[in-house]
């Protein structure tokens, strides 16, 4: 196909070629962007928990009457729980992963150090690991011995009597990577107030923290052996199989109930709820993004239908004369072809570094990573191939001008 | 004229009607997208308490130790229970509260109601007058109650329609975390926002069915909830045990009437934050803030990102939509050349063809601004399917319907003021001779 002619036919349209050029380059560089963006929250929304998410209950309650011994009142609960048929464990948790809901604290590798090294969740209570489903890759897991009270480590914390603190910790792999890199972190301490160390007994393979908002500090986790008295915060997490989930959680609100009739459940639900209810805003934005995109594509596309109508009718004659010298339906029907070919490519060309210029903006702005390479031929295709769809109908209509017209005054 | 040029626009865009449709359609795109974002926007960046927003300021101070918790220079967002208790005593401001957010069971006297939790607000008197609560039936607490810590409690219109049916429930009981407290006031219907007195109960759609003397929750140890921050061997409490000495947990808001107040205000603060440093309390120089309600919002970005991002995109999508327009108001114009040309060679001047075609491109502003508002309507029903907090809210108001119409006719005139400056450049003989 000769291109030569059709530069010099869009010469003398230079104003409609350019709107059009314009338009599919915003087109391609909003394109570009928005699948980035989408394949950002799908990202996000993939992030591992390092729990038997499938597995898992969690279930909230909270006492209309206080209970004269808080700690008597989880383990009631806990030991009632595990009698229901078909739980396999049950633990007793500060938090939960996804869960919003969080303890966090401020590490330092050194207590005279002026600035914390990070900030991690704490997960507080006995059997988190075990129930929960998160992998020990080495070390043990905290013993019941490790435990104390949380009123009596508060008292110590006041008075500076570190003999009623615990001393032990679980992190993650991720957290053991970030203090100790290349290190075995087993043995080594952090510390979380100026007086407390930590030393690491045991390593988890992943445990994501319930406020997890970017993937770099979301396995910044720590297990420590703090027991929690009953209260509308505290969860019960129930392990069990995926297919007994429904039936078990019938049984374990009626076994809660049984203990205290009064008690209010402000929380049941499944892991996969959990997720589903942590990401809803990210999967609300990928879905908006999706409609987005396909508004934009169908917006150019009638532009493109648009304005080639427009062309095909102010050419006819000069379709009909190129008709009777002997061109081809064919000719004619790539020559349109072509012209949308080029125009789409100068387009796109612009749309590139559009698309590149809005993620520079974006990322001072919304602290977003750069934009790969791969993502950029995701809008170029997607154009062309919009571009030469919707030529087609015009196209074709050209295609159809018989050559008699070229003898005809319009 | 106007009537001469509207009833031609009207003609030339029903002749085409396909183009005429595709205009519109992308106008009304484009209006729709960025009028649902604009109204979220519009509704989220809103003032919680209008009239009134520039007299209530929030107070900072920083009673962090040295090693602090983080390398901000900004002062923590809420105040430890000694300065807030300071600071209300100190009286020096019109109205001062000290308050934190929590929930509480509520056991109803009604047997055939199951007990319950409530959003609970614990705060001091000058709460209700400072942020203007509306009262249904009754009255806040005063400061002599708070002193006394007195059991009373002030209900939202919702618990009061459920627990009493609506009745003025003034002076019955209720029994909240097992202690019976007395009905003092009823609020009717608010919920400010965002609600920027707290914003870590959420910061929006969020409202307080009881409202507690903060005095006596200290003294029942209620549970609180929210966020607590601390430093150094303090820990953030836990079921019945308050957050300890180094922890911020507690809100703390004055009312001052005048820029002069505010100035002398801030004065104190410092002194204050002085006096506690010679005292060894404070460590840090003093550092402290005072911004009002806007300027708090700002600070704690309480507009979503997202919300922002959707924005920026929804208008990203109405420029696409322009240009799409002005290349089919430009096909459809010079499409028209030789009807122009011989309305020029009659003797029209250029400035009537502008002012002729203008007016189609006016036309087609306005069909696009219905059907952009009609998409606007649908958008933000999607948007309040959405389980975002803002959601709800998300609710056209008549400013909004009126910007919808200027944005459209504006957007539109615009696109049309190149096709129609370039169709005006006609040579009027060349369009003759063609013919």
């Amino acid at each position: 196909m000769d291109i030569l002619p059709i530069l010099s036919t869009l010469r003398r349209h230079k104003l409609t070629s350019w709107l059009l050029i314009l338009e599919i380059a915003l087109t391609c560089a909003i394109v570009c962007n928005a699948v980035f963006l989408i394949g950002q929250r799908l990202q996000r929304m993939d992030m591992p928990s390092g729990v038997a998410e499938h597995e898992l209950l969690q279930i909230q309650v909270a006492d209309a009457v206080v209970p004269p011994n808080p700690y008597a009142r989880i383990s009631e609960d806990v030991a009632a729980l595990r009698q229901v048929p078909g739980v396999i464990s049950v633990a007793s948790t500060n938090e939960v992963p996804f869960g919003n809901s969080s303890s966090n604290g401020n590490l330092r590798l050194d207590p005279n150090q002026p600035e914390r090294t990070l900030n991690a969740t704490t997960y507080f209570g006995e059997d988190i690991a075990k129930t929960m489903g998160a992998r020990l890759i080495s070390g043990r897991d905290l013993q019941p011995d490790d435990f104390m009270n949380v009123d009596v480590v508060l008292k110590a914390l006041g008075t500076g009597d570190s003999k009623n603190i615990p001393s032990v910790t679980l992190i993650t792999r991720t957290l053991g990577e970030r203090l100790w890199p290349g290190q075995n972190p087993l043995g080594r301490e952090v510390w979380l107030t100026p007086t407390v160390a930590l030393r690491v007994v045991g390593v988890l393979d992943s445990l994501v923290r319930p406020n997890a908002y970017d993937t770099s500090s979301a396995q910044y986790t720590m297990v420590v052996p703090i027991r929690m008295g009953a209260s509308k915060d505290e969860s019960y997490v129930i392990r069990t199989r995926a297919q007994d989930r429904d039936a078990v959680m019938t049984a374990a609100l009626a076994a809660l109930k049984k203990i205290d009739p009064l008690r209010v459940v402000t929380t049941q639900r499944s892991f996969d709820d959990i997720r589903n209810r942590y990401f809803q805003d990210d999967r609300a934005m990928a879905g908006m993004l999706a409609g987005v995109i396909i508004a934009l594509l169908i917006v150019t596309a009638l532009g493109i239908v648009g304005l080639a109508s427009f062309w095909v009718s102010q050419r006819r004659r000069t379709i009909g004369v190129r008709r009777a010298l002997g061109a081809t339906r064919a000719n004619i029907l790539h020559y349109f072809q072509t012209e949308n070919f080029l125009l789409a490519t100068i387009g796109i060309a612009l749309g590139m570094a559009l698309a590149y210029a809005i993620n520079l903006f974006l990322m001072t702005k919304y602290e977003l990573p750069r934009l790969p390479a791969e993502y950029f031929p995701i809008g170029a295709i997607a154009l062309w191939i919009i571009g030469q769809l919707a030529v087609l109908g015009p196209a074709l209509r050209a295609s159809a001008v018989p050559p008699v017209v070229a003898t005809r005054s319009v | 004229m106007f009537g001469y040029y509207l009833d031609l626009a009207l003609r030339s865009l029903k002749r085409h009607r396909m183009l005429t449709g595709l205009m519109v359609l992308a106008i009304a795109l484009g209006i729709g997208a960025s009028m649902t974002m604009l109204t979220v926007l519009h509704v989220l960046s809103g003032d919680p308490i209008p009239g009134r927003s520039a007299q209530l300021y929030y107070p900072q101070l920083d009673p962090q130790d040295l090693k602090g918790m983080t390398s901000s220079k900004e002062p923590p967002d809420q105040v430890t229970l000694i300065d807030g208790q300071n600071l209300l005593r100190a009286k020096r401001a019109d109205r001062q509260a000290l308050m934190t957010g929590g929930s509480v069971p509520l056991m109803p006297e009604q047997s055939m109601l199951d007990p319950f939790y409530v959003e609970a607000r614990y705060t001091s008197a000058d709460f209700f007058p400072m942020f203007e609560a509306p009262f249904l039936y009754g009255t806040g607490w005063t400061a002599a109650d708070d002193d006394a810590h007195a059991r009373d409690v002030v209900i939202a219109r919702s618990l009061n329609d459920k627990l009493f049916q609506g009745a003025n429930s003034v002076g019955r009981s209720v029994r909240l975390a097992g202690v019976s407290w007395r009905i003092v006031g009823v609020l009717d219907k608010w919920q400010p926002n965002p609600h920027f007195y707290d914003l870590n109960t959420g910061s929006f759609a969020y409202a307080e069915q009881v409202f507690l003397p903060l005095q006596t929750m200290l003294e029942l140890r209620l549970d609180r909830n929210g966020s607590s921050d601390c430093w150094g061997n303090s820990g953030g409490g836990a079921a019945g045990i308050l957050p300890m000495d180094g922890c911020v947990w507690l809100q703390f808001w004055v009312e001052l009437d005048t820029p002069a107040k505010a100035a002398a205000y801030k004065d104190f603060l410092l002194r204050y934050s002085q006096d506690q440093k010679t005292a060894g309390r404070f460590q840090r120089a003093p550092n402290v803030r005072l911004r009002n309600v806007m300027q708090w919002l700002d600070y704690n970005m309480v507009v979503p990102d997202d919300v922002r991002l959707q924005t920026g995109l929804a208008f990203g999508f109405l420029l696409v939509c322009l240009v799409n327009t002005v290349g089919l108001m430009l096909a459809k114009f010079m499409r028209r050349a030789g009807e122009l040309g011989v309305r020029r060679a009659l003797g029209a001047s250029r400035r009537a063809l502008f002012a002729q075609l203008l007016m189609e491109a006016g036309v087609v502003g306005l069909v696009g601004g219905v059907g952009g508002l009609l998409l606007a309507m649908f958008g933000l029903w999607l948007v309040r399917q959405r389980p975002s907090d803002y959601a709800a809210l998300a609710h056209l108001d008549p400013a909004m319907l009126y910007a919808t119409f200027v944005l459209s006719l504006c957007a539109t005139l615009l696109a049309g003021l190149l096709p129609a400056w370039r169709a005006c450049q006609i040579a009027p003989a060349l369009q003759l001779k063609s013919n």
